[in-house]
């Protein structure tokens, strides 16, 4: 079993957004910065179990700058066996689709597993441009995955409900809550990750049609109108003739 | 013109299809060009995709659609917008259109921009859109140069707008090959899904036991109202996990979020902090939630919220 996991990294989820330069890039002083979150817990986590019951290798891959290979050794704590790295600024979800597919055509990987998003962009778009660019089915928000012989059987969240549905290898997935369990890595797995190969990987000139030109940040809320406790027609009046929302 | 995926889950166009072709035709016309909306597999009321706007309805009959297949339906639509000269194409940001707005991208050498809130602007050849990021916490606009482009539409972020007739469905015909074999679909009959819900009422560990969600079903039952709940809710099994919302679960922007119990931790503001207006009910008046709220009830929640509901019902019974 050949398993690629993609990994992104993003800001912590408790993160102050900013931007600089006019609003035209993202500020990251004094961020810290996470492997995000569906990545880490469900697809990486998903990916070593599979490895554990049925033999094979775990590799994680991230387009990222050097400075992202603390993240990348988290991969490797947790259970990533070795760990690829190209080595480019993640302009977008286009350029990182690209590279990814580029890699992977030649590896013959069985499952790619992606994040069902990431927590910057929520754009949900790489794994599904991925699998287009190496024509294999692509089972998106996948809250549960086993696989039996080459067939794997998954279940995908769609809205108020559950596709259960088989497909065969290869193919590549988005992982949701659900298909794993947060692993906290152990020290053993910290120790072993420093040695594991991390082999970084030249880039391939793309050039996206799609770009983020401005950021702003949401308008501030008007200030909390608090309501008499003991006056809840007042509450649904202004509901209805102030918000107009009822 | 603009080619509008007006998607069909289970053979029936619900609200996104609406809002997608609504949004199709809006663009359309800032473009000066038409709109036009194709549905795949046995669709029961695609006509009424003219009343949003659509001028022509194309369909592939193709029972293989009947079972959603990302690659599958990613070649069929670009097929149409290749064979009709589409330079817009819009979908829903929902399972299905997040399944597949990437393969066209791919397809199609277009930019895409996924889940946008807004009308397009024209700049010349390029549209200017804008999308939620960093979980809500900003806004970005993107600029998109490719000829052809492509553009998932977020739920709720555009009200259906009937503005035409219904109109009759053409056959259209494109290859399906897909790969993945759908055995069974589960879903909640009766429930308006989160995402599509226009009023969600959501609850938090302030109401201490799963024994006590009565006050919060009557209330949504008042309200036509979809159920929610924060994480550690879910987490501990007091309900379903297709009810959490935020970060970790779903992405919500109803109308209405009414928040009870809840305190409003930033990973579960990331995910509701886009609805229109937010009532926040708890007994701390420190709680976090308040900052983000419009409308604030300061106290006991099982106090309030049967209160709540009786205004509401007195409300609606002279409405
Ligand atoms: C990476 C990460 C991701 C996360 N993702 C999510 C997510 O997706 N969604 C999510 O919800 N959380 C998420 N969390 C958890 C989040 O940080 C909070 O812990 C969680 O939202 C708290 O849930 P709560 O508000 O129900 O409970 P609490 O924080 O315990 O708040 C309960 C509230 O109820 C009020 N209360 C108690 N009794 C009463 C009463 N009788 N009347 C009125 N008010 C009362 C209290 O004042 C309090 O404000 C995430 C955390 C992390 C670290």
């Amino acid at each position: 079993m050949k398993l690629l996991v993609c990994i992104s990294q993003t800001p912590d989820t408790t993160a102050k957004v900013s931007f600089k330069s006019d609003g035209k890039e993202f500020d990251a002083a004094g961020v810290q910065f996470i492997m995000n979150p569906y990545d880490e817990w469900y697809a990486l986590v998903r990916a070593c179990e599979l490895r554990e019951t049925l033999g094979g290798s775990v590799t994680a891959l991230n387009v990222g700058p050097a400075a992202n290979e603390t993240t990348i050794r988290k991969a490797l704590a947790i259970g990533a066996d070795d760990a690829v790295r190209i080595n480019a600024d993640p302009q977008s979800a286009g350029f990182v689709a690209k590279q990814i597919a580029e890699y992977a055509r030649s590896q013959n990987f069985d499952i790619i597993f992606f994040g069902k998003e990431t927590i910057d962009y929520n754009g949900s778009e790489v794994g599904a441009m991925v699998a287009e660019y190496l024509d294999m089915p692509y089972i998106s928000y996948a809250s549960k995955l086993d696989l039996n012989g080459n067939t794997a059987t998954l279940e995908r969240d769609i809205e108020g409900g559950v596709e259960v549905l088989e497909v065969d290898l290869p193919f590549v997935v988005s992982a949701a809550k659900g298909m794993a369990e947060q692993r906290i890595p152990n020290m053993r797995g910290i120790m072993t990750a420093r040695t594991k190969p991390l082999v970084e990987v030249a880039p391939v000139a793309f050039e996206d049609a799609a770009k983020a030109v401005q950021f702003t940040l949401p308008p501030a809320k008007a200030g909390v109108k608090l309501i008499d406790p003991e006056n809840m027609d007042e509450l649904v009046r202004l509901l209805h003739e102030e918000a107009k929302v009822i | 013109m603009v080619l509008v995926f007006a998607e069909s889950p289970r053979g029936i166009l619900k609200k996104a299809a609406f809002e997608a072709v609504t949004y199709g035709k809006k663009t359309a016309d800032l473009l000066g060009t038409s709109c036009v909306a194709l549905t795949l597999g046995s669709v029961k009321n695609a006509g009424e995709l003219g009343v949003y706007g659509a001028s022509r309805v194309l369909n592939i009959a193709d029972t293989a659609f009947e079972h959603f297949d990302s690659q599958a339906v990613a070649a069929a639509i670009a097929t149409i917008a290749q064979q009709n000269g589409a330079t817009v194409v819009v979908l829903s940001h929902t399972s299905t259109g997040k399944s597949i707005a990437g393969r066209l991208s791919v397809r199609l050498n277009a930019g895409l921009v996924s889940g946008v809130n807004s009308l397009p602007a024209v700049n010349g050849a390029a549209l200017h859109v804008k999308k939620s990021v960093f979980s809500g916490k900003a806004i970005a606009e993107y600029q998109i140069d490719s000829a052809v482009k492509v553009l998932s539409l977020m739920g709720n972020a555009v009200k259906p707008e009937a503005t035409g007739a219904a109109i009759s469905v053409e056959n259209a015909s494109a290859g399906a090959k897909g790969r993945i074999r759908v055995k069974e679909v589960k879903t909640q009959e009766g429930i308006v899904p989160l995402p599509e819900a226009e009023i969600v009422v959501s609850a938090g560990r302030g109401m201490k036991d799963p024994a006590n969600w009565g006050i919060v079903e009557d209330l949504a039952t008042t309200l036509h109202a979809t159920t929610a709940c924060s994480r550690p809710v879910a987490d501990s099994h007091w309900r379903p996990h297709h009810e959490h919302v935020g970060q970790t679960g779903i992405a919500i922007r109803p109308n209405l979020y009414i928040a009870i119990g809840i305190s409003g931790a930033i990973q579960h503001l990331a995910g509701v902090n886009n609805s229109k207006v937010i009532v926040v009910i708890n007994k701390d008046p420190e709680a976090p939630f308040f900052k983000a709220a419009d409308y604030g009830v300061v106290g006991d929640l099982f106090d309030i919220v049967p209160r709540l509901n009786a205004s509401f019902k007195k409300f609606k019974a002279g409405h």
